[in-house]
């Protein structure tokens, strides 16, 4: 069974497809922000992957055709972008604060955490591009002296993070504007906080694109000099 | 006007077309920029020069945002694999990845929040 399975080019995608529906079904059935369908059906399948004895690597032959799109997607985002436009042109030197002030507050938090845990250099460096996405943040962190694999948990989990706690934090804060979610939405989850953005709005999406290219950017920009510190 | 899905199957091709050429940018500049940035940018400059007519993508692409949160299923499934690295620093990786999160949304978006109502604009749609 679990050979055949592994052997499947269509188990995994399938799978995916599958649980992404029951995490809709749950999240609808309860609506609470914790039940949010992309946690559900990662939790999901990893506990249906152990159990049938199947190795992510099989998984991935067939679900690596739902993250192929991923890259398509990513330049979609230049339409609502588009859209938002005049929006962003008129509100320029806010977006281009708030997301400098983002990435200077993820990369200062980091390396005074690390600091505090007295992590290893190489530790810290995989964790200083986290909020970014994991394109620019793997380059990124193997520049730093990284470790690959820990760069990419530590970038799935912000963004797992942010995608699920943004709107109750933002209520906590009274953050209101939906310029505002959106940009910090961006700035701390990239492009997993960007499809939960893309759900609260037009506005809260373009703005949450905008800040996943601006802050990605200034992130290899502004880490070398935190690097030292750590 | 054409069918409905050969429609999607046209956008598609723009999206993918503006994917590759993100991809030849990568190839070609020496800058840790993934493809999917440049393609984003490159679209985007397509759409403020009139080059490609915003209804010559909407579709397709409201479809791919939509779906968005699915295509990042596998990358987080794939946490699995990575349990025995992470377990060894699991307290402080944890708290770091909540606590980094919960300063960033707070720090960006209070900084735009007080930014645009100092201007008294933001809300004016």
């Amino acid at each position: 069974m679990s050979e055949f399975l592994s052997g499947s080019l269509f188990f995994g995608a399938g799978i995916t497809l599958l649980f992404y529906e029951i995490g809709l079904l749950i999240k609808g059935r309860f609506k609470l922000a914790v039940l949010n369908p992309l946690l559900l059906a990662a939790i999901g399948i990893i506990a249906l992957l152990r159990c049938l004895g199947v190795e992510y690597q099989a998984y991935n032959q067939g679900a690596q055709y739902v993250a192929y799109l991923l890259t398509p997607a990513t330049v979609a985002l230049a339409v609502p972008l588009y859209e938002q436009l005049e929006l962003l042109r008129r509100n320029l030197a806010a977006v281009l604060s708030a997301i400098l002030a983002g990435c200077l507050a993820a990369l200062g938090s980091i390396t005074l955490l690390c600091r505090i845990f007295a992590l290893d250099h190489t530790i810290a460096a995989s964790f200083l591009p986290k909020s970014i996405t994991t394109a620019i943040g793997l380059g990124l962190s193997e520049e730093l002296g990284g470790v690959a694999s820990l760069t990419v948990a530590a970038i799935a989990i912000t963004g797992v993070l942010g995608n699920v706690c943004a709107e109750g934090f933002f209520k906590l804060l009274r953050i209101k504007e939906p310029i505002a979610r959106g940009l910090a939405l961006g700035t701390a989850s990239h492009a997993i906080g960007t499809s939960r953005a893309l759900e609260m709005g037009q506005v809260e999406g373009a703005m949450s694109s905008l800040s996943i290219a601006v802050a990605g950017l200034l992130t290899v920009v502004l880490a070398p000099f935190f690097v030292n510190w750590v | 006007m054409e069918a409905i899905p050969l429609r999607y199957l046209r956008q598609f091709l723009v999206i993918l077309a503006f994917s590759f050429a993100g991809e030849a940018l990568r190839a070609l500049l020496p800058l840790p920029i993934p493809a999917s940035v440049y393609g984003l940018a490159l679209l985007l400059v397509c759409l403020c020069l009139g080059l490609v007519k915003v209804e010559q993508v909407k579709s397709a692409a409201d479809f791919l945002l939509e779906i968005m949160p699915v295509l990042f299923i596998p990358s987080v499934v794939g946490l699995m694999d990575l349990w025995d690295v992470l377990r060894s620093v699991l307290l402080p990786a944890v708290v770091i990845a909540v606590a980094s999160t919960f300063v960033v949304l707070a720090v960006t978006g209070h900084t735009a929040q007080w930014m645009l109502r100092r201007k008294g604009g933001g809300k004016d749609e």
